[in-house]
């Protein structure tokens, strides 16, 4: 297929699109949504206390082994979702560490690690 | 030096939570850093207001028994700059809130925010006294209607004897009122007590005029402050309080009575996007 054909079925493509798009969810069931994973949520862990604050001691006792970090520069974040939940675990490493490179390849792979996330 | 502003009203149902939102998302916009916290320990529902029910992670309770660091409570917010919400907890009950945790973390907030603004619950009991203790401005949010007007001049009383500043004989509260779900149509019919009649009560200094509207429980629905609806009336509402709340002289446009053009002629169903 030539460039000319291939640009004009991307573009119809796109115009059919258009109108085939759902209508805008309504703001009700946003909020049924929403409150369906909420409640089912707090039904399950009303009993049972949350394992964060643990996971986050445990957390910073391993980057510890390692490297000093400040306890205010670690950030644990959760996202809930329907089916999944997203656990975002931010841990800003002193400056420091850069110069210690060389010396520490551990510390190099722990590095590159923190950035990634 | 940090204002701590509370949001509070005796009865229940009457606005509170969606105004602390919407505020302290208003002051954010203005380009201030807002904290908004949750004092109703046990029914925690701001961060559902604020759409951040997802994220909540620690709570005021955790930062107050040492469980979390206070930065670790707070969710930022990702629409607008500078906004946080620090939710509460949905399983302890009022007594988790005793005053020396209160005022470790209002310390460490007013290190770091320009505004607080507490979310109070119903009542008179010590989750609204805890909310109100340590504030230098308050919101009294009521609808106008005798119940809610009542509460509101009980609470007017507590605002004034049980505070910090009260008890240590500084500058009284600033107090604020605010009436919410007003409804000109049932007003211009004999129907609602109208904004005269429920100043004449109060005799406080009005901060602003919220429209009975749609869009608040829409907003609400999709956990949107409705100050960022740029076309709700009650999102415009909000914004003039805010301005009037950093001095600006704003006329009281959704108190009026007056019709438009359209509205006199049976038009105003077509004309007018929000009830």
């Amino acid at each position: 297929m030539n460039h000319w054909a291939e640009e004009w079925v991307r573009k119809s493509v796109g115009i059919f699109s258009f109108f085939r798009t759902s209508p805008p969810q309504r703001s009700a069931d946003q909020a049924k949504e929403r409150l369906q994973v909420l409640l089912a949520l707090e039904r399950n862990s009303s009993s049972a206390p949350s394992f964060l604050p643990q996971l986050q001691d445990d957390i910073l006792k391993v980057i510890a082994k390692y490297v000093q970090v400040d306890n205010e520069k670690v950030l644990i974040e959760v996202e809930r979702g329907p089916d999944v939940s997203m656990l975002d675990i931010n841990i800003e490493l002193p400056a420091a560490i850069e110069a210690k490179r060389t010396k520490a390849p551990a510390r190099r792979r722990l590095e590159g690690a923190a950035a990634a996330t | 030096m940090a204002t701590v502003i509370v949001v509070t009203s005796g009865k229940g149902g009457v606005g509170k939570t969606t105004t602390a939102a919407t505020f302290g998302t208003g002051l954010a916009l203005q380009g201030f850093k807002t904290a908004v916290v949750d004092f109703d320990v046990g029914l925690r529902n701001l961060d559902l207001i604020m759409g951040c029910e997802r994220r909540v992670v620690f709570d005021f309770i955790d930062v107050i028994n040492g469980n979390a660091r206070l930065n670790q409570a707070l969710i930022k917010d990702k629409r607008v700059d500078g906004l946080y919400v620090l939710p509460t907890s949905q399983t302890r009950d009022k007594d988790a809130l005793d005053r020396a945790g209160v005022a470790k973390v209002v310390g460490e907030l007013k290190a770091d925010f320009d505004y607080i603004v507490c979310d109070s619950p119903a009542g008179i009991e010590q989750g609204a006294q805890s909310a109100l203790y340590y504030a230098d401005e308050a919101i009294i949010v009521t609808n106008p209607e005798i119940s809610s007007v009542r509460d509101s001049d009980r609470m007017v009383g507590l605002l004034a004897s049980k505070s910090k500043r009260a008890e240590e004989g500084e500058t009284p509260i600033k107090q604020h009122l605010l009436i919410t779900r007003y409804d000109t149509d049932r007003v211009k019919r004999g129907e609602m007590l109208n904004v005269d009649d429920v100043l004449e009560m109060l005799a406080l200094p009005l901060l602003g005029v919220i429209p009975e509207s749609k869009s608040v429980l829409q907003a609400s629905n999709t956990g949107t402050p409705v100050i960022l609806e740029e076309r709700s009336a009650a999102g415009n509402a909000y914004r003039d309080a805010v301005a009037r709340f950093m001095g600006e002289q704003i006329e009281y446009r959704f108190a009026s009575e007056k019709k438009g053009f359209m509205s006199r002629f049976g038009f105003g169903r077509l004309w007018r996007r929000d009830a």
